[in-house]
């Protein structure tokens, strides 16, 4: 019961999609298969929820250290979900949108998920900039090449970069820098993601059939 | 490539953040030269001022529209009037600074064609950046256009790619109603809409996962739809492999969002007017790329001249 | 705490009191009560400022500012797709009183009792919470794994393995755009025939030396050993470009951050 019906399961759900490509009257099992998939998706959001929960009433119970900010945490969450499961200020009432200007749920996202969410990604800002200084060196030839392709994308993608070239004749304005840039992205970078992408891409379709076939169970877990 | 750029602003402005710049990076050339040690906040500083002046004292520039992005405009000019077209909102806070410009661009050139457009996420983020974007460009913009006639507001559904699987051969089995409650079937624009494979082009405009990989595998390729990208920076260049069979162009970062409102402006002057934050944010951007060049050649000079010495010892 | 401390937090929430002020004072819209827009407008500030706080060093108000986002984003991710999927797809299959309820239209269709077997193992997923019957948790992911294996396998291999061996097989002697001789035209213009058929040689050859470097099942020898060499600095200018665009793409995030700052919250530029 603990292995062989989820192998059963995952075997009977992923060749049953896979036939459903290749079987068009067969295409709508994909499509509710898919659909289960979502409402199930749903209640692996709610199992994180309940897992936050958990963790950091956890935390505040045995006064762990820091167990102020779980209490942040908590509050904020129930906050948020009172906000969105009741729609609380949304003038369509219960059937309405959900992220209507004026209810509680857009106006925290706008006014505290947002800010904090794109603030953290920005400060990556400084930190890639302090990298450049300290860490970006030619120290040999691979290091050179990755540079100069780097140099070249970030000059080429300012107008900076255009004022700096822009004397070179047409016959030869591929040595514009931002066509430079340009050719970059589009023969060497896309032949490199290529490369990778046909990689990744075995590796995934190989994966696939070792799950379906059984051979791959980690996502088992243990029996104990 | 080559056409003349042309630079308003304040001279105030460019004067003050070249000559901080410049000041500073001489500044940070000697201290290097001298082998002190450059502390980190000192480096955040300058990113600050570099990123800070244009904003406070704007600089713009005019953009030339490169190939790859110039395929997405070409496509959206080329549909006839009336054409449906989908937009997708798959992105949190944290990528709208760079894409959501892309977004509105995209919706005021569908609308400016007279194109009907599908709004939806497939990020639970993107149905509240997408209120923005209805807010902000379809309402203000383009009150005479009508809900559910020139255009739908789908929202959010879970399941990643689960979600895509469904929506590319039968709409109404993931979407039975729209955000509102208003049931598909009653929706006169999508009337002929059973699938998105029905669609006449596909925008996706995100850069996580999932994101425009996802739309070109499991919408794009098996339903033959024509797909563009606007995409985050950091996952732009992943999707050049598509790029022209599977992808029809890519807007990849703030400076294609620049590009793609120059052009805009170029085809429709009306817009001239309307808030444009890829050209707006140019000009900080042009300067941080310089600071940040420069901390690449000060450090390898750094490194190059100690590297040096130590042969010499 | 420290006196210090102290001192802080009255500095901050005094400046949070004037921001608050001024910002009511000054709100025009009409989506919120001036009070509340001046409160939000504030807090979004000061939220911005706690992260940014960070580059100088961890300190309680980035703590408190993390653990706030935490908080309300797990609440935001489960309410979207509670009324997204749950309400949208799921309710209007499985029951006419709730669909009504949602102000949901019901679809009566013959196959709708199905629609209890996602809500079936989507307990028992919940139920991994339990430390006794957790095990039974497997099931619901076993149905997750399978449909995501069945997804990949043919999507994968068919846009990211055989399109992209098509895709790489361009022509290597084209002739120009104008139908004129290639040698004829030799210029090193973006557009020109010669670019077009150097970029196609690097496509070909990039494509196939980046594998050759990814393939350890042979020695990196001979000229097998020079191909995977060339994949390397294919591979190197590659992650060159994808810094270039990182650094773009943070630099963006920042200029966002400062100008909601300095627009929105300071009012210092139009």
């Amino acid at each position: 019961m603990k292995r062989e019906v989820p192998l059963f399961i995952t075997f009977f759900v992923g060749t049953l999609l896979i036939a459903s490509v290749f079987i068009p009257p067969a295409e709508s099992w994909g499509e509710n298969f898919s659909v289960y998939f979502d409402i199930i998706a749903v209640f692996a959001f709610f199992l994180g929820g309940g897992n936050l929960l958990r963790i950091h009433l956890q935390k505040v119970a045995s006064k762990r250290p820091d167990w102020g900010y779980s209490i942040v945490t908590l509050v904020a969450f129930l906050v948020m979900l009172a906000a969105g499961l009741f729609k609380l200020g949304n003038p369509g009432g219960i059937s309405g949108n959900l992220t209507t200007a004026q209810s509680w749920f857009q106006i925290l996202f706008q006014n505290i998920m947002s800010p904090l969410g794109s603030t953290m990604y920005a400060l990556l800002a400084f930190f890639v900039a302090s990298a450049s200084y300290r860490a970006f060196r030619a120290k040999n030839r691979d290091a050179t090449i990755l540079l100069v392709a780097a140099f070249i994308i970030l000059l080429g993608r300012t107008p900076f970069g255009t004022m700096l070239t822009s004397w070179i004749p047409p016959q030869y304005d591929l040595l514009q820098v931002p066509n430079l840039a340009i050719w970059i992205m589009s023969g060497p970078n896309l032949a490199g993601q290529r490369a990778i992408m046909i990689g990744i891409g075995l590796g995934i379709v190989s994966m696939s059939l070792r799950i379906l076939l059984g051979i791959e169970r980690t996502y088992l877990g243990d029996d104990r | 490539m080559t056409e003349a750029l042309v630079v308003t602003g304040t001279n105030l402005g460019v004067v003050i953040s070249l000559a901080l710049i410049a000041g500073g990076v001489i500044w940070l050339l000697v201290r290097s030269l001298k082998g002190k040690e450059v502390e980190r906040r000192v480096i955040f500083g300058f990113v600050l001022i570099a990123v800070s002046a244009p904003i406070l004292f704007p600089i713009t520039f005019h953009e030339q529209i490169s190939p790859v992005v110039k395929a997405v405009f070409d496509k959206i000019e080329s549909l006839p009037a009336g054409s449906t077209v989908a937009i997708s909102f798959d992105f949190d806070p944290a990528m709208a600074p760079e894409v959501q410009p892309m977004a509105n661009a995209f919706t005021r050139h569908c609308f400016a064609k007279g194109h009907k457009v599908v709004f939806l996420s497939i990020w639970a983020t993107g149905q509240s950046l997408l209120t923005s974007t209805l807010d902000t460009v379809v309402r203000r913009e383009f009150p005479e256009k009508r809900e559910r006639i020139d255009w739908v507001n789908l929202g959010y559904k879970a399941g990643n790619q689960g979600v895509l699987n469904v929506i590319v051969s039968d709409l109404r089995k993931m979407y039975p109603t729209d955000v509102n409650a208003v049931p598909l079937d009653s929706i006169p624009m999508l009337a002929e809409v059973k699938a998105f494979r029905d669609l006449s082009l596909i925008l996706a405009v995100g850069g996580g996962f999932p994101g425009p990989k996802e739309w070109v595998l499991y919408v794009g390729d098996p339903g033959n739809v024509p797909i563009a990208a606007g995409a985050a920076a950091v996952t732009a260049p992943q999707l050049y492999p598509y790029y022209p069979r599977q992808l029809i162009g890519i807007l990849g970062g703030i400076k294609s969002a620049a590009e793609y409102e120059s052009a805009m402006v170029d085809k429709y002057p009306q817009f001239d007017s309307v808030d444009k934050p890829g050209l707006r944010m140019m000009g900080p951007q042009t300067l941080a790329h310089m600071v940040i060049m420069m901390f690449i050649i000060i450090g390898n000079i750094v490194f190059f001249r100690s590297k040096r010495m130590r042969s010499q010892l | 705490m420290k006196r210090s401390t102290y001192i802080v937090m009255a500095v901050m929430a005094l400046l949070f009191a004037v921001s608050w002020y001024f910002k009511a004072a000054t709100y025009h819209g009409n989506v919120m009560s001036p009070l509340v827009a001046g409160f939000m407008i504030t807090l979004a500030a000061f939220l911005t400022l706690a992260i940014i706080s960070f580059v100088y060093q961890d300190n309680p108000f980035y703590k408190f500012a993390e653990h706030l986002f935490v908080g309300i984003s797990a609440a935001f991710w489960m309410c979207q797709s509670f009324w997204s999927t749950i309400v949208g797809n799921l309710i209007p299959r499985i029951s006419t009183g709730l669909s009504k309820y949602f102000g949901q239209p019901y679809r009566d269709e013959p196959w709708n009792f199905v629609y209890w077997l996602p809500v079936i193992l989507g307990i028992l997923l919940l139920l991994r919470l339990s430390s006794k019957i957790g095990w039974v948790s497997r099931w619901a992911l076993a149905f997750i794994v399978g449909t995501t294996a069945g997804l990949s396998f043919i999507r994968y291999l068919r846009s990211d393995f055989m399109e992209q061996i098509s895709s790489t097989m361009v022509p290597l002697l084209a002739a120009g755009n104008s139908g004129e001789s290639l040698l004829s035209n030799i210029t090193l213009s973006a557009t020109g025939p010669f670019v077009a058929m150097l970029t196609n040689w690097v496509i070909f050859l990039g494509v196939i030396c980046g594998i050759v470097y990814f393939f350890f099942s042979k020695e990196h020898t001979g000229l097998f050993g020079r191909a995977s060499r060339v994949g390397i600095w294919i591979l190197m200018i590659t992650f060159g470009a994808a810094f270039g665009y990182t650094v773009m793409g943070r630099i963006t995030l920042l200029v966002g951050r400062l100008t909601f700052l300095y627009k929105d919250w300071l009012g210092l530029i139009s």
